[in-house]
């Protein structure tokens, strides 16, 4: 299994962050949410970097990161589907839509597809509850969702990528 | 003449962009073209409205692309007759016109990311006859009269907390607004922001008058970029404009502005777990007392109200508190939005005075269920509320009454439900997430929503026993006592009003090991009727589990044993032979 947080990081893609908000007091979420957008997650010496130049120890970094679930520690696949798991996604059935995902890419919650194309997150609700059951891959909202539409919708970010 | 094409989330999630774009394309004339935000009529998105030279409107509905050359080619010939069969029918149109929109009223009217729309439709006027007519009492006096209470969930009197955060001592004061609607179901708050964004600013300036505050902050939940990217525009238009940043209009009043995204976490919409997320820290909710009106973001006196409430105070300061406490009961005053969704019919956002009832809502405006099926129950108030049944649809829309069935008032989510939802798989739905958003500070909350989590799963899953419904009865209102925070005093809120209006369902699930609305897989039989299966042998090639067996022509059975109850073969029978029981 490779691990994937040892690997080496450019950190000075941080040092523009940091110049602007390493004195601010209570940015520390912003920060991180900064680092997020440039490396894609939250890899282990970014965590130290942080904690570093902020003068917070790693522990309390990592607490503060680990409790909100937008930070990943873990690269995500080119493809991120966020499936809503709101209440009125859950009643028109965002539960056939997880099946048809993993029926379709073989991943479950949190997985990402061998290829590194697809990772699937189950997300809080997405606020677009008319539309339900609702999915959004990357910046892109998909509502009114069935199992057959869903498949479409991957089948065709595959053959994007052929 | 304008042509507006609704973009709120709803509707570029159906496709709204797109129509835009194609609508551009095939213009002549593309000065006409501008957008507008959410509607509020999301059963019918993408939406296009085309106001004629006298501002006559035609609404067209489930616009797509391929109707885009159309439009365009009607607006060129001056004919509009051709695009009768995209028009809004007239029932479609009642769900607008029983509304009585306050807080939403510039909603889908003027285009969000252009502040002069706001400005020509008395936008910032409110403020301006705050700053130079009346002092930060006169203000809260006004909100005291119109009798505007916290639309957030708990529906506090807002002048009480503008009132205290004013009495507080100090020079360093902050006015929050708390845009991290987590309620599952609920997006009032995302629709204001992304639709009428100064509307909310100016609220919250006048809010920040009152009490004294020179700093103003929205704190909005990750999970709406388009809002904090319409909010973030909004807020540079009025800096450029003079109504934020210093000496206001040319008052001695100076505030500046500043938004804080959140990071996903549902209890970060209790108000001190809000303080504690903008501090950087973890969002684990502080004792109350101190409020935080007297010790709040950094310990100082701060003021945090919903979007909602901030967007009815221009609309009080200008048309005066008594018109507004004119409207609804006696305890509530005023209009309440609602996200009405699940199975009905008319989908979206329902704004209304106080005082009108649950079946005015879901029938009246939102047409009723489905499919015509029936009504079972409606979700009130997300993971905090309760589930509201058929013969409570007369109750009225009112902080008491709605709080007196078990459930509440809540931030405006409204799921509707059909016979076909399981009641007891609606509580452990949200014991799952309530069990996974608490913060885990007081043990109340983080081990009871666990337990009651493992029992409701228990239960579902076919395995209840005998005093699982009275050992929930106790945990909840062990945990409503116990708890520090609001996300775990409410927490037993949906399971206490699905025990109490829908027992019998938890029954069959112990006692009978069923599942009455026949969604707990693990309590469906399925088998195949004898007298409908023609033996085609579908069902079998598609079956997983390979438990089904028979000859071809002749009529097939499913091994329970083996049947995963995956439900392949009652999707794939041509003959509606597979049953469910």
């Amino acid at each position: 299994m490779s691990c994937c947080n040892c690997r080496k990081n450019d950190l000075s893609l941080l040092d523009e962050v940091l110049e602007k908000y390493k004195n601010v007091k209570g940015s520390l979420i912003t920060v991180l949410q900064k680092a997020q957008e440039i490396y894609g997650y939250l890899p282990t010496d970014v965590i130290y970097k942080i904690a570093e130049e902020m003068n917070l120890t790693p522990a309390k970094v990592m607490g503060v990161a680990t409790f909100y679930t937008q930070f990943r520690f873990k690269p995500v696949g080119k493809y991120l589907i966020m499936l809503c798991q709101g209440t009125a996604c859950h009643v028109n059935g965002s539960e056939r839509i997880e099946k048809a995902i993993k029926d379709e890419l073989g991943i479950s919650d949190g997985e990402t597809t061998d290829d590194g194309l697809f990772t699937l997150k189950n997300v809080a609700c997405l606020g677009c509850c008319s539309l339900s059951p609702v999915m959004m891959i990357n910046e892109e909202t998909y509502g009114s969702l069935t199992p057959e539409k869903v498949k479409t919708i991957i089948r065709n970010l595959k053959e994007g990528e052929k | 003449m304008r042509i507006v094409v609704g973009q709120g989330s709803c509707g570029i999630a159906a496709g709204a962009e797109k129509v835009y774009s194609a609508i551009e394309k095939h213009l002549s004339d593309k000065s006409v073209l501008s957008i507008t935000g959410c509607i509020g009529m999301c059963f019918l998105e993408p939406i296009v409205d085309i106001y004629d030279d006298e501002n006559k409107l035609l609404r067209l509905v489930k616009v797509n692309e391929d109707d885009a050359e159309k439009i365009a080619e009607a607006i060129k010939c001056g004919n509009l007759s051709t695009l009768e069969n995209l028009k809004i029918s007239p029932e479609d149109e009642e769900f607008l016109n029983k509304q009585t929109r306050i807080a939403l009223r510039h909603c889908g009217l003027i285009n969000p990311e252009n502040i002069e729309d706001y400005v020509s439709s008395d936008g910032y006027k409110a403020l301006r006859k705050v700053l130079e007519t009346m002092s930060p009492e006169d203000v809260i006096e006004e909100i005291k009269v119109s009798g505007l209470a916290g639309r957030g969930g708990a529906g506090f009197p807002t002048w009480f907390k503008w009132n205290a955060a004013r009495k507080s001592e100090g020079n360093e004061k902050y006015l929050i607004c708390n845009a991290d609607e987590g309620d599952p179901g609920a997006f009032m708050d995302r629709a204001v922001i992304e639709s009428d964004p100064h509307n909310l600013i100016e609220g919250m300036l006048i809010g920040a008058y009152a009490i004294g505050a020179k700093e103003a902050v929205v704190y909005v939940r990750a999970e709406y970029p388009l809002a904090i990217i319409r909010l973030e525009k909004a807020i540079r238009e009025a800096e450029e404009k003079g109504f934020i940043g210093e000496n206001i209009l040319g008052s001695d009043f100076s505030c500046s502005f500043r938004i804080k995204a959140g990071a996903g976490a549902f209890v970060c919409g209790e108000e001190t777990a809000l303080i504690e997320s903008l501090e950087g820290s973890r969002g684990m909710p502080r004792l109350k007392p101190p409020f935080p009106a007297e010790a709040g973001y950094w310990h100082k006196p701060s003021n945090i109200n919903n979007v909602e409430t901030f967007a009815n105070v221009s609309w009080i300061i200008l048309n005066g508190g008594k018109a507004f406490s004119s409207m609804g009961t006696e305890d509530s005053k005023g209009t309440k939005v609602f996200a009405l969704t699940g199975k009905i019919k008319r989908g979206g956002l329902v704004e209304i005075p106080m005082g009108k009832t649950l079946r005015d809502v879901i029938f009246d405006i939102g047409g009723g269920i489905r499919n015509d099926a029936s009504f079972k129950a409606v979700q009130m108030g997300g993971p905090s509320g309760g589930c509201i049944p058929a013969e409570l649809l007369d109750t009225v829309i009112d902080y008491k009454k709605l709080g007196a069935t078990g459930a509440i008032m809540g931030s405006g989510g409204m799921v509707v439900m059909d016979e076909n939802t399981c009641m007891v798989n609606m509580a452990k739905f949200f014991l799952d997430f309530t069990a996974k958003e608490s913060c885990g500070k007081c043990v109340h909350c983080r081990i009871g929503t666990k337990r009651m989590l493992e029992i409701l799963t228990r239960i579902v899953d076919g395995e209840g026993k005998e005093g699982d419904i009275e050992l929930l009865e106790e945990l909840c209102y062990g945990i409503k006592d116990g708890a520090l925070c609001g996300l775990g005093q409410t927490a037993p809120n949906p399971v206490l009003t699905t025990i109490k209006y829908f027992r019998d369902e938890y029954i069959s699930h112990i006692n009978e090991k069923k599942c009455p609305a026949k969604e707990c897989t693990n309590l469906l039989t399925y088998s195949i009727n004898p007298e409908k299966c023609v033996g085609c042998s579908l069902c079998s090639k598609k079956c997983p589990a390979d438990a089904i067996s028979g000859e071809i022509k002749k009529s097939f059975s499913i091994d329970t044993e083996k049947c995963i109850k995956c439900g392949q073969c009652k999707s794939v029978c041509r003959f509606g032979a597979v049953e469910v029981n």
